[in-house]
């Protein structure tokens, strides 16, 4: 029984870590988020190490790994608040795609394809958005569709029946949201050209399930920053002739978050592994895996900034940056509270 | 990752099941008497299903220490309802320490009658003025001749009017350091100059007692350790503790009972599981018990992989598992309404009345054990290296 990382793991994330630390610090991301830049030096590099490859099998021109890499590398995605199309196009995508479109796969492993999600409508439509499917026709509207560079959407109907559409098929308009590091877009359907990938809802909630835990993830690496960023910051800081971490009511700030966070870590972990290995398991536990880390992240997003006092609020810091991630990693695929009425559902406790 | 314990293993958890199966009728219910109690224990030393590892020359089955085969024999018991080993402080907390620290004499004495369950133990650590910072302690003992003679207070000693002995810390060396002053005592607890007062607690049960000690005279060897290393001693079962009461798996047990609960009540006319609110307060519980077990797998591979660190992991065990117990009892409150404030004799109380008492006993726990502040104390101190307070000026 092992219930870890393993040494090839390890390097993995090490080798990430150090790309992400070199090449993208938070000096680049800003540069991404003020639209200065957009994300598609990153995507290059991460293409350099393979990572728009990872979970694409190697008969494809992937690397062939599995839920447990893919969750690695969106936990330090999610730490260095990184902007890329890694869970659209890297994860959620080839998940959908598998024995459909291979020959797009093989260019989403060339980091040269970039597909975006559009699972809002199937999920809980908001406002008037709403998408239906008629022959090989789409319409409607979908909001906060993923990635506004994206050449083709993956697009779920309201009756989660998946289709592909080609991004110069569609009208779309970029959807500004609190968080700069993503983009996302509103896809106008008007009698579109769609190609049908699946009508059986099982293809779209598994691309769903391993979306949520990619985000999962997301939120407990940047949850993990910020906890790391509040502890040092108190260490450093002095007030009253001291440093703010030896005060009492600061250390149990910091105590609370990690408490809270700590077993989110192996939450993702398990979430993953039963992802690949255990498919009864997989969907109650990536419900309330996204649902519990999304309350947990909301906590340390609100207490890492208060432990940084006024300089928490300032954009000088950037602490804003992991704020706003795990705010939109809370509500994108499913609220917590639409999640915990789906694990209801799912055990038979609701109807 | 591998989540299997593998083939082997799986024989085992057989044998568990089998062994389970066949001797269900002689395990003791809640309406047992003592006798009873103590034959089925015997019965699984016998058998290897408790004291497993405890070396057969001090009256244990003396297997092998495994981890994963000890949490088999735990998921099978706790899975099939049947009684497993006895518990209590004698049990789980003195004999550990003495197999680690304990002399040859005091292994052969009193091992073999304390997990029979011949032996019951009382812990005698808090006092009035020793609380959180228990190294504090001013119970002393001085040498007089070849007997120590010992006066002073305990309190919060659970069992003390059922147990035959005492595990006690008192101070041996008054001039030393705090730290290094205190040694751990073994004593009968008929010893004359012993006065045990019932202290009643909120649930409205005597769980605890004041103990009184006037000229409490206790032969020299029955010390553990030697003299001055009795915080060491008792440090290494105080992490034991922790471990014990932040226990996922107990919690597990309770949200199903929960589930069942709220599937049977009725709040006008509609069952309460129907009842959105409350519905999502039971997930969100469920998420955060998951959350919870998966740590504690984690912290279960850690000591079978060398090289996994699961400190951090362990650290916060206390202080989220207790909170997350009293946040479950208090749910199953909510969801009865008045109904959950019926106590005592009374005939619409709801499972015994175990809602109550344990959404105050678990909050005992979050005080008990070392308080939630001082689990967050050491989580930050010892998990991030944040700096102690300082001492105030003298």
């Amino acid at each position: 029984m092992e219930f870890g990382l393993s040494q090839e793991q390890t390097l993995l994330q090490d080798s990430v870590n150090r790309f992400l630390n070199e090449q993208v610090p938070l000096d680049e991301v800003r540069k991404v988020a003020t639209a200065d830049k957009n994300d598609k030096a990153v995507w290059q590099g991460l293409a350099e190490l393979g990572i728009p490859a990872l979970i694409i099998p190697e008969d494809k021109g992937g690397v062939g790994l599995g839920a447990v890499e893919a969750a690695i590398i969106s936990e330090l995605l999610g730490y260095h608040v990184t902007p890329s199309p890694f869970i659209s196009s890297a994860i959620m995508a080839p998940i959908a795609l598998a024995g459909k479109r291979d020959d797009l796969i093989a260019n989403i492993a060339a980091g040269t394809c970039r597909i975006g999600i559009a699972f809002g409508e199937a999920i809980a439509a908001k406002d008037k958005a709403g998408v239906s499917a008629s022959g090989n026709k789409l319409s409607g509207l979908s909001l906060f569709a993923l990635d506004i560079d994206a050449d083709y959407y993956l697009v779920a109907t309201n009756d989660q029946q998946l289709y592909l559409v080609a991004a110069d098929a569609v009208e779309r308009k970029n959807m500004a949201t609190i968080d700069l590091t993503r983009t996302t877009c509103e896809l106008v359907f008007d009698n579109t050209a769609a190609e049908l990938i699946s009508n059986d809802t099982e293809d779209f909630n598994r691309a769903l399930d391993i979306g949520r835990i990619m985000l999962a993830a997301d939120t407990l690496g940047a949850g993990q920053n910020m906890i790391d960023q509040a502890v040092s910051y108190a260490k450093e800081r002095e007030q009253f002739d001291r440093p703010i971490a030896s005060f009492q009511a600061v250390k149990h700030m910091c105590a609370e978050m990690t408490a809270g966070l700590e077993p989110c870590r192996s939450m993702v972990w398990y979430a993953a592994h039963a992802y690949d290995h255990l498919p009864e398991e997989t969907r109650l536990t990536t419900c309330h895996t996204k649902a519990h880390i999304s309350e947990v992240g909301k906590f340390v997003a609100k207490t890492s900034t208060e432990v940084h006092g006024g300089m928490g609020f300032t954009d000088l810091v950037g602490l804003h940056y992991w704020f706003k991630r795990i705010g939109f990693n809370r509500q994108l695929l499913g609220s917590p509270e639409l999640l915990r009425q789906q694990a209801a559902k799912l055990q038979g406790l609701a109807a | 990752m591998d989540l299997s314990f593998g083939a082997e293993y799986e024989t085992f958890r057989t044998e568990v099941k089998d062994f389970i199966a066949n001797n269900r009728e002689s395990a003791p219910t809640s309406r047992s008497n003592a006798a009873a109690a103590k034959q089925w224990q015997k019965t699984l030393i016998e058998n290897g299903y408790t004291a497993r590892t405890i070396p057969d020359a001090y009256g244990g089955y003396g297997a092998k220490p495994d981890i994963i085969q000890s949490r088999i024999i735990a998921e099978e018991f706790a899975d099939s309802g049947i009684q497993g080993g006895m518990g209590g402080q004698g049990i789980s907390m003195l004999v550990p320490t003495l197999l680690e620290v304990g002399n040859e004499e005091q292994k052969l004495k009193f091992v073999k009658p304390t997990i029979e369950g011949d032996m019951v133990w009382c812990q005698g650590y808090s006092e009035p003025g020793a609380g959180s910072d228990l190294a504090s302690l001013r119970t002393n003992a001085v040498m007089d001749g070849d007997e120590w003679v010992i006066n002073g207070q305990k309190i919060w000693t659970s069992t003390a009017h059922l147990a035959d002995w005492i595990f006690c810390l008192v101070r041996t060396e008054p001039d030393a350091k705090k730290h290094h002053g205190i040694s751990f005592l073994l004593f009968s607890m008929d010893t004359p100059g012993i006065e045990i007062r019932p202290l009643v607690d909120m649930t409205g049960v005597a769980n605890f007692n004041e103990v009184f000690f006037t000229d409490v005279r206790v032969p020299a060897h029955q010390i553990v350790g030697n003299r001055g290393q009795g915080w060491q001693v008792a440090n290494s079962i105080l992490g034991h503790e922790r471990d014990m009461l932040g226990n996922p798996d107990a919690a597990l047990s309770r949200l199903n009972s929960l589930i069942e609960l709220m599937q049977k009540e009725t709040i006008a006319g509609e069952k309460a599981i129907d009842h959105p609110v409350f519905r999502d307060r039971l997930m969100q519980l469920q998420g955060r018990i998951m959350a919870m077990r998966f740590n504690d797998m984690r912290i279960l591979s850690s000591r079978l992989n060398e090289g996994q660190d699961a400190s951090l992991a362990r650290l916060i065990v206390k202080l989220q598992g207790t909170e997350l117990r009293h946040d479950l009892e208090g749910l199953a409150i909510d969801v009865l309404g008045e109904l959950g404030l019926a106590y005592g004799d009374n005939e619409y109380t709801r499972n015994n009345g175990t809602w109550q008492s344990q959404y105050m006993y678990q909050l005992g726990l979050i005080i008990g054990g070392g308080t939630s502040q001082i689990q967050k104390n050491i989580i930050s101190e010892r998990g991030l290296e944040m700096p102690r307070e300082p001492r105030p000026a003298q």
